[in-house]
Formats: C-alpha cells, sequence, structure tokens
C-alpha cells in the first residue's frame, strides 16, 4: 500500500515534468505595469468583489496600453491570503489591492518585504510606507436607504442581514435606523448575522426568517443576491448591496447601494504610473463618487424618490450628515449631543446600536 | 450487448499498482488539456502553471509544506480511527478548538510569555481537540451515538465558539472593533524551519505524526487491535480487544493532532486569531487519508498532492487569469481519476459480451 501510492505521487510529478517541460517558453519580457487584485470572493457574486472586478475592467479600459491586470477570487482570509498577496508580489506586479478586511495583516506583512510594491488595502486600518488603505462612507446610503424602508414599511418591522458585526456594518444598520425613525419613529430593524460575505444560502435562510417574524422590508449587508429572490418571491421590498440586484428581483428590488471603485482605481493606477502615489487613506463618500444608488424602483411614490434624492444630494453637499445628534443608544442615553455629528473616529469604532434596533450587537 | 464490462481479477494486479496513477495522471493532463483548450486558454501553459511553477521556487516548495501540514495532521489521526472503524468526521471543529485553546494562551499571556509560552500553547492546543473529540467519544460509548454525525455536528459549535470569541473576548481592543486578535508576539510563534519560506516547527510535527502512525499501526499491539476491530469486529470480540478503549483512543488521538494543527496555523501562518482560521482543512483531511490509502506514507504524499492542487488553483489563475471556478474543476478531476482508476486493480476492462467460456467458468 505503501509503495504503490508512493509510486503514484512519484509518477505523478515526472510524468507532469516531462510534458511540461517542453512547453516551458521563455516568458514575454513585459513592458506594462502589472497590477494585481485579490477578492475575498467570486468575482460572480454580483456584490462586492464583483464591483471591485468593475474597478479592475475600468483600469484596464482607461490605461490598458500601458497596464496589464490580473486577479484572484475566492481568496479565504487565513493562511492563504499571504500566499497570494506573495505570488502576485513576486510576479513582478508593482501595484496590488486587497480588497477585503481580512487581508489587512496578510497585505503588511508582504509590503514588508517589497519595498518597491504598493499596495492598496480597502476597508482596514493599518498603513505604512508603501500600504495605502481606502474604503467607502457605505453608512452614507444606508441613510437614504433608511428613510424610504421608513416611508415604504406597513408593518413597522425592517429586517437586516448582517455579515459580521463590524463597525462597518454596525455604523450603516445605525444610519439605517435613525433615518427610518426620523420619517417613522414606530419602525424597528431586526438583525440576523449570518457570519459570512458570501453564503447564498444562510443569506436566503436569514430573509425567510425575518419575514416569518413580520417583517416587509430587507436590508443586506452581504454579498450575494439571495435575498433578493426571496423577497421577489414573496411579494415584499428589499434593498440590493453592493451593486445593482434589480435583474434578481425587479418587482422586490427598490434601490441599491452601488459602490464604485471605478474612478478611485484609475486614478491610483495613474498615480503609481506618474510617480506621485503615496500611501494615505481615503474614505470617500457620495461626493467622492464611490457610491450611488441603482434606478429607483418605479413602484416607488414620486414624494419617496423626491425625498429619498433630496437627503442623498444633501449629503453629497454636506448639509446633512447621517449621525447628526442628538442620537441615542438602546439605552436612551445620548451619545451624539444635540449639534455634533458623528466623528470619523466613532463612526470606524462603532459597536452599539442606536434606539430602534432590536437585540444585541454580538460581543 | 454490453461493450465494455468489467471482469474480476482472481487477485489485485501488481502491474495495475503501478500503472493507474500514471494512468490517473496522464487522463488528467489529457482531460486537463482538453478543457483549458475548450476554454480558449493555451493548455501547456495552464498546465505548467498548475503543477511545476508552484515547484520551481524555494518559497513555492515552502508554501507547499504549509498548506500541507495541517492537512496531514489531520488526516493522520483521521486514518487511524478510520482503519478502527471510528469515523471521526469533525477534524475541522478539534482544529478550531486547538486554536482557540492554544491561541487563548498567547492572547491571554500577552506582554508576559517567556520560552514557556509556546510549549505550554501546543499542548493546550492539542488538549483543546482532543477534549472537542471526547464529546462524540463519550457519546459513542456510553449512548452508542453515531460519532459521524455527533462530530459533524460538533464543528458548527466550534464555528460559532470562535466567532462568539472573535467579537468578544479575543477581540484586539485596539483593533476598531474588527474581529481578529492581537498579532502574537514572538514568544508565541512557531520558529520558522527554514529562511525565506513560511515552513514553521509545525512542518516537522507532521512529519513526527507520518512516523508515529506508522509506528503505532506497524509496530504495536494497539496498532494490531485497531486493524482487527476495523476488518472483523467479532474476531476482535472474541480476541477480547476492548473496542471502547480503542474508540477513544483513536478519537482522542485525531483530536489532538487537529488541535496541533490548529495551533499550528494560528501560531504558524497566520500569526493572530481571527474568524477564519481553516478554510475547511478538517474535511479535506477526509479526501487526503483515503487518498492516501490510510497509510501514513500515502498521507504524507496525498497532502503534497492536494496541497499542489490548491497552490496550483491559484497560481494558474494568476498566471492565465483562469477562472477559480475552472481550476476547481481541473482540482475535482484529478481526485476522481486517482480514485477511478483504482478499479483497474481489482478488475480487468473486457469489451464485447460475455464469453461462453467465462459462463462455464463460473458455473
Amino acid at each position: 500500500m505503501n509503495r504503490r501510492t508512493m509510486g503514484k505521487a512519484l509518477m505523478g510529478l515526472a510524468t507532469g515534468a516531462a510534458m511540461l517541460a517542453l512547453g516551458v517558453g521563455a516568458a514575454g519580457a513585459q513592458e506594462k505595469m502589472k497590477v494585481g487584485f485579490v477578492y475575498v470572493g467570486p468575482i460572480s457574486d454580483h456584490g462586492y468583489s464583483y464591483q471591485h472586478d468593475q474597478g479592475r475592467l475600468a483600469v484596464e479600459k482607461e490605461l490598458g496600453d500601458k497596464v496589464t491586470t490580473t486577479f484572484v477570487e475566492n481568496v479565504p482570509e487565513g493562511a492563504d491570503a499571504e500566499r497570494v498577496i506573495e505570488q502576485l508580489a513576486s510576479s513582478g506586479h508593482k501595484l496590488i489591492f486587497t480588497t477585503s478586511f481580512g487581508f489587512m495583516n496578510p497585505t503588511l506583512k508582504v509590503a514588508q518585504r517589497h519595498p518597491d510594491v504598493k499596495f492598496e488595502h480597502a476597508t482596514g486600518y493599518k498603513r505604512s510606507a508603501n500600504v495605502a488603505t481606502y474604503s467607502a462612507r457605505f453608512y452614507e446610503a444606508r441613510t437614504v436607504i433608511g428613510q424610504i424602508a421608513g416611508k415604504m414599511t406597513k408593518s413597522n418591522i425592517i429586517g437586516y442581514i448582517g455579515s459580521f458585526p463590524i463597525p462597518e456594518v454596525v455604523s450603516g444598520i445605525n444610519a439605517f435606523t435613525i433615518a427610518m425613525r426620523e420619517v417613522n419613529p414606530k419602525a424597528e430593524v431586526r438583525v440576523v448575522w449570518v457570519n459570512s460575505w458570501y453564503d447564498p444560502g444562510k443569506e436566503a435562510e436569514a430573509a425567510k426568517a425575518l419575514i416569518d417574524q413580520g417583517a416587509d422590508v430587507i436590508s443586506l449587508h452581504t454579498d450575494s443576491p439571495a435575498a433578493i429572490q426571496v423577497a421577489q418571491e414573496r411579494g415584499l421590498w428589499v434593498f440590493g448591496q453592493s451593486s445593482d440586484m434589480t435583474r434578481f428581483g425587479p418587482k422586490a428590488h427598490l434601490t441599491a447601494i452601488v459602490d464604485d471603485w471605478r474612478e478611485y482605481y484609475v486614478n491610483r493606477v495613474k498615480a503609481a504610473l506618474d510617480g506621485s502615489w503615496k500611501s494615505q487613506d481615503t474614505w470617500g463618500g457620495f461626493k467622492d463618487h464611490m457610491l450611488f444608488l441603482a434606478p429607483y424602483n418605479p413602484a416607488l411614490p414620486a414624494d419617496v424618490v423626491a425625498a429619498a434624492e433630496k437627503t442623498r444630494t444633501d449629503i453629497m453637499e454636506g448639509k446633512r450628515h447621517s449621525f447628526q445628534g442628538p442620537v441615542k443608544d438602546q439605552s436612551g442615553k445620548v451619545v451624539i449631543a444635540e449639534g455634533k455629528q458623528a466623528t470619523d473616529e466613532q463612526i470606524l469604532k462603532m459597536d452599539w446600536y442606536v434606539e430602534g434596533v432590536q437585540g444585541k450587537v454580538p460581543k | 450487448m454490453t461493450l465494455l464490462r468489467l471482469e474480476p481479477r482472481g487477485e489485485a494486479s501488481r502491474a495495475m499498482v503501478y500503472a493507474t496513477p500514471l494512468l490517473a495522471v496522464a487522463l488528467t493532463l489529457a482531460s486537463g488539456f482538453l478543457l483549458f483548450w475548450a476554454m480558449g486558454f493555451d493548455p501547456v501553459k495552464a498546465l505548467h502553471a498548475f503543477f511545476i511553477a508552484p515547484l520551481m521556487s524555494l518559497r513555492g516548495l515552502g508554501e507547499l509544506a504549509v498548506k500541507a501540514t495541517p492537512l496531514v495532521l489531520c488526516a493522520i489521526g483521521l486514518a487511524i480511527g478510520f482503519r478502527a472503524n471510528v469515523w471521526n468526521i469533525g477534524a475541522e471543529g478539534q482544529l478550531t478548538l486547538g486554536a482557540i485553546t492554544g491561541g487563548g494562551l498567547a492572547l491571554a499571556f500577552y506582554g508576559e510569555g517567556g520560552w514557556w509560552l509556546l510549549p505550554l500553547m501546543i499542548v493546550a492546543g492539542m488538549a483543546g481537540g482532543a477534549l472537542w473529540a471526547a464529546i462524540p467519544a463519550f457519546l459513542r460509548v456510553r449512548f452508542n451515538a453515531s460519532e459521524i454525525l455527533t462530530s459533524l455536528m460538533l464543528n458548527y459549535v466550534a464555528l460559532h465558539l470562535l466567532n462568539y470569541l472573535m467579537h468578544g473576548p479575543y477581540r484586539d481592543p485596539d483593533g476598531f472593533a474588527f474581529p481578529e486578535s492581537r498579532l502574537f508576539e514572538a514568544d508565541a510563534v512557531l520558529p520558522l524551519l527554514v529562511a525565506g519560506t513560511r515552513v514553521h516547527l509545525g512542518s516537522l510535527f507532521a512529519l513526527l505524526a507520518v512516523a508515529a502512525g506508522w509506528f503505532l499501526m506497524a509496530r504495536t499491539f494497539i496498532g494490531f487491535q485497531i486493524k482487527v476491530i476495523g476488518l472483523t469486529p467479532t474476531a476482535a470480540g472474541y480476541a477480547g480487544f476492548n473496542q471502547k478503549k480503542i474508540i477513544w483512543l483513536t478519537l482522542l488521538l485525531s483530536g489532538a493532532l487537529a488541535g496541533l494543527a490548529g495551533l499550528g496555523e494560528v501560531a504558524g501562518p497566520i500569526g493572530q486569531m481571527n474568524p477564519t482560521i481553516s478554510p475547511g482543512y478538517g474535511y479535506t483531511a477526509i479526501i487526503v487519508a483515503f487518498l492516501g490509502r490510510l497509510h501514513p506514507v500515502g498521507i504524507l504524499l496525498a497532502g503534497f498532492l492536494m496541497a499542489l492542487s490548491f497552490i496550483g488553483g491559484e497560481a494558474a489563475q494568476i498566471a492565465l487569469g483562469l477562472p477559480k471556478a475552472i481550476t476547481g474543476v481541473f482540482q475535482g478531476m484529478l481526485l476522481f481519476f486517482l480514485l477511478a482508476t483504482d478499479v483497474l486493480i481489482r478488475y480487468r476492462v473486457r469489451f464485447g459480451a460475455k464469453r461462453a467460456v467465462v459462463g462455464r467458468a463460473a458455473a
């Protein structure tokens, strides 16, 4: 048994080597700058990773004569991430975008070994000379859809599918709830955590569970369109996440928060090309074109659309802030005082719910 | 009217023992060639990226060892159990527990560690895995509950426990509420064995486990009992072998090895606690165990082959832009052919309908 298996593997390697050694041509000289992208999900998720890949395609389109791009999808946020990033760095990629939070420490480790390679890490907080960070102010868009939800709900129960209880998601729930309660003080938000960014099965189960509890509007902070399909079947309302998910449920899909990395990626690649690239932190919202809303469902009443558009433009013009005091936590304590706005640091560390959210932040 | 049929051989064919792996590899290469060609990729380059490129550098070989380490550690323990008909499907959970207990010590003694911390973590990791495996062992021995179900279910419990800890006690207090722990200090990290790679002490443990596993099965009375119980439980009963003892022993042993694998991940390449320690090593190890014919040396080779197919898939994505789904299909074909061609060891292929002579012989 022992010899059999050993023979199998040895022969496998030998055959592979013999067959392939013939085919190893000299790699052509690479004049164009290579840009790498690491995605946590599949690009077919129609959500978060898909949108990052749209950014990559925009880079190809605009700068295709100067750069080539590579991507690796479905990279787990464990021990594998460092290897993938290292492979990109050591295979001649000069600018590498690592697009999920869990890639933070692996990115920094690899960056330390490759001072000549530039790295861009999405949604993290650690930077170094050759590691920049970037993220979008997703909460701004949550304010707009929260307001729509408050006006559209009949049962006054909103279901919210969360991925992980991290500040990005918690601040989104809070921004949503604040805007919802402003137009409908009786409405409340119920959250189900699926502990995954992409798990269509669990996301669909979560949507069903929330609907069975009486929710008639679903908002999600996970990446698959599974919940959109459930809402379509049940004849309820739902908001898409990360990309326009209308086609998965045209009747149910009210609008979607769309992440837009195209402008940012093109600008950063240009900066790397002309030598002006610097490590920095970018946290962009509506006005930086990192976010926009998918087309509104024609079924939305005109006054709801008008109000949503006003909220969006007010945020864009700085007339409105998603966390405008007074903001109370669940115990009724004022956390953000009247006349004040939450600081960026308060938003980035948010691990508490505002009034109107049911349940507790998992701790 | 059968054109092809399988005819049992009197005894296993020695020639086929060596020929089938060759055949499997040839079939994999041929169908891979067709697959890549049909998808519009250069098949020779794709196969080269898959099988050869990862082996061409020290770092690549190191990554192979890093990836194979948890697979081999888990599979060695599982295989010993499988030989005794003890079906531990819970290596994933036991691995997670090992990371939780061992990694927890690194966090508990953060800032006050010493030379003693790492040995303590290793012991704690093994104890954690063994303890988790003790639950299905107890349920099987006491209530005759199927360890397949109980050990599988405990995987999910372990994952939830990890999630709970990562959002609470294990969370980095300065980490913006993200579910990651502090980076382990030098005292809590497994030393590297080869400079310029990520190969750590855990890989040595895996080799020791292979040797110890072989010794246990081939040279000890316990190993003999395990084999007899696995082959003919009734005979083992007449011989007075204590089956309960063997159930306890094999489950605790495989749990401890899986726990060690988990500790090796967090104290090795990851270097901190996070919610995604294992991309399913505990499940993949089941495949590795059977691919290695439940023999320690076979498992070592199977672990490397499995690791190569993962890493090769990434390399092909980077080098050629091969989609992840295609690399997954290719990996599946490799396993399929390796297992399917085994039928030729015990059967021979005959063309045409059954001949009369065979019928007479059978009669």
